[in-house]
């Protein structure tokens, strides 16, 4: 104890935080006894929301780990990916023909027509990032890591221009299996979708994690150790490169799908703010570090469950915080996170020499 | 061995901005020009007895209609804006190496404070109505200011967390603009308030010294409205540039440069780490929040929602499609940015009234109203499956910044110096 108080009088930041921290927790454990009900449901939410960020900075991770650099193209990936999944579930015509839909056809329940589509629409989400790989990351192998990342910059620019063009001609939805509905905590709503979100990042996460001890993934983290080393080696750099950015593309499809779910959305449809849902994971992975699976999955729920709880029990305060201040909770709670420690909560140090 | 790239004999000719002679009559000439252009120049109008026979002149291609054209001045003007704020963004990104996607909160908080100071306060809005020399400066130093309360955050992190935090600012200062208090300096979301005025007044009199909002008489010539604010523009926009450009070249700059380069052993070598890097943020968001108060000046409306992303990305394009740490790049970039979108859907306009010829069969096979090949939609009413000309520009900004970075990542610079060399060096290979 007086080792802790020693650090927090050294850490100006530490001290910070711990006085964030201490009315915040006395007043949410306020709350539960205040309406239980009301708690319970906010937390589920807030689970859910943090799922789907998780999901979201799990693609960053994956990607980060291989090349080196943060893709600011998920949002228009995650945008495309629903897009897919809409154009397979919900349409007569296969786009731009007059054929009919093959899976419509299909015999069995619509959740099988659903799931055969889902498998569809990640198939075409991985050729959509393995195509932008092998076009422009591949020739940046070895250059400025921020050329890399501006490049994805302008990625997200051209490709958001067809996504926000496709949704605009029609109300596009993603027919998800269970819908809007959900089941009663007293008074409160908590939907399917919640416990979808949870259990898919759960599958996302142990996934990833088998992948991390298999061969490829090993030649993975070699590659995010040091490129050249990797290279060296025999491990073929640009195949990593390309699987990270297909298993990424994949990713930021289901978080795509989410997005347009409750409780980060209740329209069911996918449109323009679709896309927001990487700036708005973006500082998950900060949160988290930027190179740590464990830290995506962290950084997602706590910012998830800061921005959920901010707009449940902030709400009174609306005045001075302006409409619509939970979306910027996550950044805020990103820059105090920063303050503490630099490289996110399990993000690995740069070591710099001269 | 006379005037090889690189080869300096004295200290002198090493830090000049224009070594050479046959630069400095060029630099004159360029900007004696740029200070023509707003004057309808007889010489270049289409209705001269005589030269009425030249195809490019009048209603030719877009180039050629720039002088004198309002519309053409408006965006030069706006170019200039985009000038002083890209070499703010080229001083903290390009020379100091502490990357930025935070640019436009800065210019942000700049047309926010000049539109503080500069604006009529109204009902449900605060204003002071100060002339522009107050709130010109004024919106510069309160940004500064912002960038100095920042930049203990910013100066403990590197390269990538560093972005994701001035871009978290981006979001951040959007957001403000929406709250009820930011709403009374920024104006109601979505709507926004009346920018400050740019007449030039001693102090709140009735009628300015300049009155650059219309056409008349101004010292002895006659001008419009556009290209009185064209001149205020360029004039400030030369000074910021002199400004960068010495910035760059003395001990300010060398240190930025040592720091951008490796910062531990700039460190080492006796650089203030701390103190340099808070000054490239101050400086930079100084340049920012003049820029963001000329940004409004000349839109005449104030709207939080226009510092978004999608600006400060506009920026990162400008500095590496011009040369990221060279002034010229800034310039280069600036202009190119800006000034290509104008271009594309003045040769769509262009296109798309031939009637006749080669270039008629090109506009009827690449413009479409919605049903044939073509891939640029004209039709200004139903949105169909192709792009409007305006999403066409989008993605073609997208797409130039990819292109540059992979081929060219010098930018424009890079292009001009290989030039250069190929000539300097002919007819040798090397």
């Amino acid at each position: 104890m007086n080792n802790f108080l020693l650090k927090l009088r050294k850490e100006p930041a530490l001290m910070f935080l711990f006085g964030i921290m201490v009315p915040i927790t006395i007043f949410l454990i306020m709350q539960l006894f205040n309406d239980p009900e009301i708690f319970f449901a906010t937390w589920m939410r807030s689970l859910g929301m943090g799922s789907t960020y998780a999901i979201v900075a799990l693609g960053f991770v994956l990607i980060f780990k291989a090349t080196q650099t943060i893709n600011f193209a998920q949002g228009a990936l995650a945008v495309s990916g629903a897009l897919f999944l809409s154009f397979a579930v919900a349409d007569d015509h296969i786009p731009f023909t007059t054929i009919d839909n093959p899976i419509n056809s299909l015999p069995g329940p619509d959740w099988f027509h659903w799931g055969v589509s889902l498998v569809l629409a990640m198939v075409f989400a991985a050729i959509l990032g393995l195509v932008i790989e092998r076009l422009t990351i591949r020739p940046m192998v070895g250059q400025p890591l921020f050329s890399v990342a501006v490049i994805t910059l302008g990625l997200e620019i051209a490709l958001r221009v067809f996504n926000n063009d496709t949704v605009k001609v029609e109300f596009r939805n993603v027919k998800v299996p269970w819908g809007i509905d959900g089941f009663q905590v007293g008074k409160e709503t908590i939907n399917y979708s919640i416990i979808a979100a949870m259990v898919t990042a759960a599958i996302a996460f142990v996934a990833v994690f088998i992948f991390y001890r298999s061969r490829l993934g090993i030649a993975m983290r070699a590659v995010a150790f040091d490129q050249e080393a990797a290279m060296a080696q025999g491990i073929n750099v640009g195949r990593v490169f390309a699987i990270a950015w297909a298993a990424g593309a994949v990713l930021a499809m289901i978080g795509g799908v989410f997005a347009t779910q409750p409780p980060v959305k209740q329209s069911l449809a996918v449109d323009n703010e679709t896309a927001n849902i990487a700036f708005r994971a973006l500082p998950a992975v900060i949160l988290g570090g930027l190179d740590s699976a464990t830290g995506a999955l962290l950084g997602g729920l706590i910012v998830g469950a800061a921005e959920i709880f901010a707009g449940q029990y902030a709400a009174g305060e609306i005045d001075i915080l302006g409409a619509g201040y939970p979306v910027i909770v996550p950044y805020v709670v990103m820059m105090i996170g920063l303050l503490v420690r630099p490289y996110g909560l399990f993000g690995t140090p740069e070591i710099r020499r001269v | 061995m006379y005037k090889r790239p690189n080869l300096y004999t004295s200290y002198e000719s090493e830090t000049q901005i224009l070594p050479t002679w046959t630069q400095k009559a060029l630099m004159a000439f360029f900007i004696v020009q740029l200070f023509l252009l707003p004057f309808s120049i007889p010489v270049f109008n289409d209705d001269i007895p005589g030269l009425s026979w030249l195809p490019l002149i009048g209603d030719g291609l877009p180039l050629f209609r720039f002088l004198g054209d309002g519309e053409w001045i408006r965006a030069t003007t706006k170019v200039l804006m985009l000038i002083i704020a890209a070499h703010g963004l080229n001083l903290l990104s390009g020379v100091a190496g502490q990357v930025s996607l935070g640019h436009a909160f800065f210019m942000g908080v700049g047309a926010c404070t000049a539109t503080y100071l500069g604006s009529a306060s109204g009902s449900t809005t605060w204003g002071h109505s100060l002339p522009i020399w107050v709130w010109l400066p004024g919106a510069g130093v309160a940004a500064a200011l912002i960038g100095i309360l920042v930049s203990p955050v910013a100066v403990k992190l590197r390269g990538l967390y560093l972005a994701i935090v001035t871009l978290g600012l981006v979001f951040l200062g959007i957001h403000l603009g929406n709250t009820t208090w930011g709403a009374k300096i920024a104006g109601p979301p979505a709507l926004g308030r009346k920018a400050p005025e740019l007449d030039i007044r001693l102090w709140k009199e009735e009628d300015p010294l300049i009155n650059m909002s219309d056409d008349g008489r101004w010292l002895w010539f006659d001008i419009a409205e556009e290209g009185k604010r064209y001149l205020l523009y360029l004039v400030l926009a030369i000074g910021f540039t002199l400004l960068a450009k010495n910035l760059i070249r003395t001990r300010t700059g060398r240190a930025w440069q040592a720091i951008r380069d490796r910062d531990i052993a700039a460190e080492v070598m006796g650089i203030a780490e701390f103190r340099y890097k808070v000054q490239a943020f101050a400086i930079s968001s100084f340049f920012a929040g003049v820029a963001g108060a000329l940004f409004v000046g000349l839109s005449g409306q104030t709207l939080a929602t226009d510092f978004g992303l999608f600006l400060s990305v506009e920026f990162i394009a400008i500095l590496l499609i011009g040369g990221a740490g060279t002034t010229s790049g800034a310039i280069v970039g600036a202009f190119l940015v800006y000034m290509m979108p104008k271009f594309v859907e003045e040769a769509t306009k262009w296109l798309s009234d031939q009637e006749s010829g080669v270039t008629g069969v090109v506009g009827d096979t690449i413009l479409t109203e919605g049903d044939d090949l073509g891939f640029i939609n004209t039709s200004t009413v139903t949105p169909g499956w192709t792009l409007s000309v305006f999403d066409w520009n989008i993605v073609l900004f997208g797409v130039l910044i990819i292109v540059f970075l992979i081929f060219e990542p010098l930018g424009m610079y890079g292009i001009w110096v290989k030039i250069r060399n190929y000539w300097k060096r002919w007819p040798f290979s090397y």
